[in-house]
């Protein structure tokens, strides 16, 4: 890249998760039969008019106070006329000029740096429906069928500042705002369902330049992955562009994700004249200030408040600190956990390592893991009053992950108790001390990591069921008699 | 006369003197008498109407509650949504759509126990002044079948004035209730700006569009506006007020009611003969007991081409979902989905919607709006602000409801001679205030319209000088001789 900087700007659209549409009682349901969640309303036949659905205003005012807007006394919805067969009515009920919210920021942790990225916007608006071409590909397909159940499903629509200079921030801050309103519980934001979307309009300038360069806007952005990989496909397009004596044109490309390239889809000459003007069908919203202040006392703590809190108070890593408030399911997990079993360090560890790795290996979210936080609390109680080793812990949470059986039942079934009586250790500790005597005479010359292999070879006679600081206080003892 | 009145005839009912099935079949066979001459409807529910009439007989017989237009039968504007009976709008677009769900006010309407005849002709999708823009058929005068009954509610107006039906619903939108109620010699009432729920009114312009009646007298129209007046949670612009009973202002007295004249309803542009008719009722309103005085609307001039923005760009986006993709007309050999698009909207759609819709589109595109449709609205305004500012002074307004009588088809070829139909009726819809048409004599033997202009929500006052008035005159009650169609 060298010489060159990227200016990237991201425009981000959240499914909200009420209940109902936007504009009418319809489900907003993910899935269903084509054309089962649908009304005259949403379907858009002559003579419907709409009626906001409040909660709809709500989650938008919650989200807009939780990326730090500043939420709008006076806003209104405006018709975005285009046509197409997705849209009922051929106008997206959206918000142009007076938006919710405005002029919001958060803040992104790249290799350990803080930076703000300034967003400028979130307004509501309604989905359209999903077109299903026939065919193999949209433009050889002659003919479509449409499904409207999406239609009227609301949307915030989030934009960025061009703040973001590269694909890295720009996964940073798309991680970072999935996880805010995950916490704010106003939207699934899976972005394989489509709850999330993200389309990145990008540039590149000379280093140093304080102009913008011209943008491109790059859409079909479908997982984190491609959002990444399609930003840096489309700076380098643009530096080998520029490189090679070319100007870059401001156009609409789309992201193919199994041959990584970004193609142009419209130039800015066929863009549309969308002839934005108020929604006469909606009356203004006039945004009571107690309102807001309601509901922003009522949000709950965001996950850099929670990450700084988890540092300072429970004295974790950073590190960790960051990866368990990335996700909310993730920081309920330990939420719960600790508050059972307050070992802060040790909850902490047991879900960066095993929960994690056993979540990776699976490919799985921690809602679908069988595990629970009270079970993970009865086993570390289980370890610290000596019932279980360690050792025998990850065996036993490994059923949990699995099965989600208690961890007791789990010991007893299996037969996984430690063993600490010494009388029962001290005869496997004489044994392992006659069948080793070369280990025995290395020690006595004063080779103490010898003992270690004894160690081992006594767990490995009780099936690591001795408890280790029994095994080791005996075996000491022994070899100084000796 | 009084046979045919609301009030006349729902005697008659309650006292078993005749049936509804009776009335009904009455004002059937009469449709089916003269409407191949008038043309008022574009769909007879003939089946249905006997049906509901039995069904409000029979409730009679048992002696249950019955609403309060029960057996009444009536004729509904085609572009309100009726479940089940087709609603075209009078466009080749819509010719086939039959809606899956009724408009507020026919539930209401069927709520209070009214029959409905038939849907009645328009001007396609309500544009136009004269019902010569319907996709299908004009509608003719009662009074002379060479001349328009107005529009663009002609049909509703045409079957009240005939006799077809008791009373009709239209829609106003610049006018369209009140000038084919003038030209048909019925009364017609724009209510307030949402005091009747638009839902399942298909839409032209919204922020102008208001359902209303047509009704034969005063009292007619107090006992309509009791049916379908009210809040509805279906519709975000529908007011949160408290809807009077509108018969409690059928008052016969206007002592010292304070009634303005404004100067620029008068004079250039308005037939002296119908100015005479007016001054005379002005006159008379006067000798009752009325306080007059002129007044001035000065923004009066720019209503007009405001609206010929505002309703534009409104309908331009309004009507873009008549794409042949999901319902009405499709063509049926279309290359791909644009020129199915757009072939379908070109055989669809008639000239002057065609037309209103390109100046919509055009007065909203980037880099116009601001010239066009921001000062639209500014203007817009500054009517509105003229009417508050008369209101703080005066009780109603009067002017003529229309420049002309009737005309005859054909001789407004030229737009803009049409579009200054509504040149006293459009500055009303700007403001979102109440207006009623009366009847009040005839020049060259068809009918003048008097327009009482309220406030917001002052249908009660406009009820009251128009009765007081129609109790006191001989002019206000017109009946054709339906010469022509015998």
């Amino acid at each position: 890249m060298g010489q060159y900087e990227a200016v990237i700007g991201l425009e981000v659209h959240v499914e909200l998760k009420t209940k109902t549409k936007i504009f009418c009682g319809c489900p907003t349901e993910f899935g269903g039969e084509p054309n089962t969640h649908v009304c005259p309303i949403c379907l858009g036949l002559p003579g419907v008019l709409p009626v906001l659905n409040k909660k709809v205003l709500e989650y938008a005012i919650k989200a807009g106070l939780a990326i730090n807007c500043s939420i709008a006394e006076f806003s209104k919805f405006d018709r975005k006329n285009y046509f197409y067969p997705d849209l009922t009515k051929a106008f997206q009920t959206s918000q142009y000029d007076l938006p919710i919210a405005e002029h919001g920021h958060l803040d992104i942790n790249v290799n350990g740096e803080i930076k703000r990225i300034g967003i400028t916007r979130l307004h509501m608006e309604e989905d359209a429906g999903k077109l299903v071409h026939q065919g193999d590909t949209i433009s050889s397909s002659f003919s479509s069928l449409a499904d409207y159940n999406r239609a009227g499903v609301p949307l915030v629509e989030i934009v960025s500042e061009p703040d973001l200079r590269s694909a890295e921030e720009a996964k940073a801050y798309l991680e970072m705002l999935k996880a805010i309103i995950e916490y704010i519980d106003v939207s699934d934001v899976k972005m394989e369902q489509g709850s999330l979307r993200c389309d990145a309009n990008i540039s590149i300038r000379p280093v140093g330049s304080k102009e913008l360069g011209t943008r491109t806007e790059v859409k079909n952005l479908n997982s984190f992955r491609s959002v990444q990989r399609a930003i840096e496909y489309e700076i380098q397009r643009q530096i080998d562009q520029v490189e090679e004596g070319e100007r870059i044109i401001q156009e609409t490309r789309t992201w193919d994700e199994n041959k990584g390239v970004t193609l142009s889809l419209r130039s800015k000459e066929e863009a549309h004249d969308y002839r934005y003007f108020p929604e006469p069908d909606l009356t203004p919203l006039v945004i009571s200030r107690d309102w807001v202040a309601e509901l922003k006392n009522g949000l709950p703590e965001l996950p850099e408040a929670k990450k700084a809190r988890l540092i300072a108070e429970h004295g974790l890593p950073e590190y960790d600190a960051g990866v368990i408030t990335s996700s909310r399911a993730l920081a309920e997990f330990y939420d719960k956990t600790v508050c059972i079993h307050p070992d802060y360090k040790g909850v902490s560890n047991w879900i960066m390592v095993e929960l994690l790795k056993l979540l990776n290996a699976e490919n799985m979210e921690i809602s679908e893991a069988k595990i629970s936080p009270e079970g993970l609390a009865k086993m570390l109680t289980m370890i610290e009053k000596n019932i279980i080793s360690g050792k025998i812990a990850k065996q036993v949470f490994e059923e949990m992950f699995n099965t989600g059986k208690d961890p007791e039942a789990i010991v007893k079934e299996k037969g996984l108790v430690q063993i600490s009586d010494e009388g029962q250790i001290n005869s496997i500790v004489e044994q392992v001390i006659a069948n080793n005597p070369k280990s025995v005479e290395d020690f006595k010359a004063g080779k103490e990591k010898s003992i270690g292999f004894l160690v081992g070879q006594i767990m490995k006679e009780t099936k690591g069921q001795a408890n280790p600081g029994v095994v080791n206080k005996l075996l000491k003892d022994k070899l100084n008699e000796l | 006369m009084e046979l045919s009145t609301i009030h006349g005839l729902r005697d008659l009912l309650a006292n078993r003197e005749i049936s509804a099935e009776e009335l009904t079949n009455q004002a059937l066979e009469k449709i089916e008498k003269i409407d191949d001459k008038i043309k008022a409807f574009v769909t007879v529910t003939k089946d249905e109407a006997i049906q509901v009439a039995r069904e409000i007989d029979q409730k009679r017989s048992k002696g249950e509650s019955l609403g309060p237009l029960a057996g009444i039968p009536m004729a509904l504007k085609d572009n309100m949504c009726t479940e089940d009976i087709k609603t075209t709008c009078s466009s080749k677009i819509l010719y086939n759509f039959i809606p899956p769900y009724s408009a507020k006010v026919y539930e209401k309407l069927l709520g209070a126990g009214s029959i409905l005849l038939g849907k009645t002709n328009m001007d396609e999708f309500a544009m136009g002044s004269s019902t010569e823009n319907s996709g299908f058929f004009p509608t003719c005068n009662p009074w002379d079948l060479n001349c328009v009954p107005g529009g663009s509610s002609g049909g509703s107006a045409a079957a009240v004035a005939s006799g077809e039906a008791v009373f009709a619903l239209g829609s106003d939108t610049g006018g369209s209730i009140r000038q084919p109620a003038s030209f048909c010699g019925v009364v017609g009432l724009k209510p307030t700006y949402g005091a009747v729920s638009r839902y399942g009114l298909i839409a032209y312009a919204s922020s102008l569009d208001q359902i209303g009646p047509f009704t034969r007298d005063v009292t007619d129209c107090a006992l309509v506006m009791n049916a379908i007046t009210g809040h509805d949670s279906f519709d975000s612009t529908s007011a949160l007020v408290d809807y009077p009973d509108y018969t409690r202002f059928l008052v016969n007295d206007i002592k010292d009611m304070r009634i303005g004249i404004p100067r620029e309803y008068f004079g250039e542009g308005i037939e002296p003969e119908v100015e005479a008719k007016i001054r005379e009722a002005i006159n008379k309103l006067e000798e009752l007991g009325a306080v007059v005085e002129e007044c001035s609307l000065p923004h009066t001039q720019y209503a007009l081409p405001a609206y010929y923005i505002i309703a534009p760009a409104e309908c331009s986006s309004n009507l873009a979902r008549y794409d042949g993709v999901r319902y009405g007309l499709r063509v049926e050999d279309a290359d791909d989905i644009v020129s199915m698009f757009s072939r379908t909207r070109d055989q669809g759609f008639g000239i002057e919607v065609k037309r209103r819709i390109m100046l919509g589109t055009y007065a909203l595109s980037s880099g116009y709006y601001d010239a066009y449709y921001l000062k639209a609205l500014k203007v817009r305004n500054l009517v509105k602000q003229d009417f508050d500012k008369a209101f703080e002074k005066f009780d109603c307004l009067i002017t003529p409801t229309a420049p002309s009588v009737a005309f005859e088809f054909g001789s407004k070829a030229d737009t803009i001679a049409m579009y200054k139909q509504d040149v006293c009726t459009i500055p009303i819809n700007l403001a979102g205030i109440p207006a009623l048409s009366l009847p009040y004599g005839l020049v060259n033997n068809m009918p003048v319209g008097l327009q009482f202009v309220g406030k917001a929500f002052g249908e009660g006052n406009l009820l009251r000088v128009a009765y007081t008035l129609e109790q006191n005159s001989d002019q206000t009650r017109l009946e054709p001789s339906l010469e022509g169609v015998k």
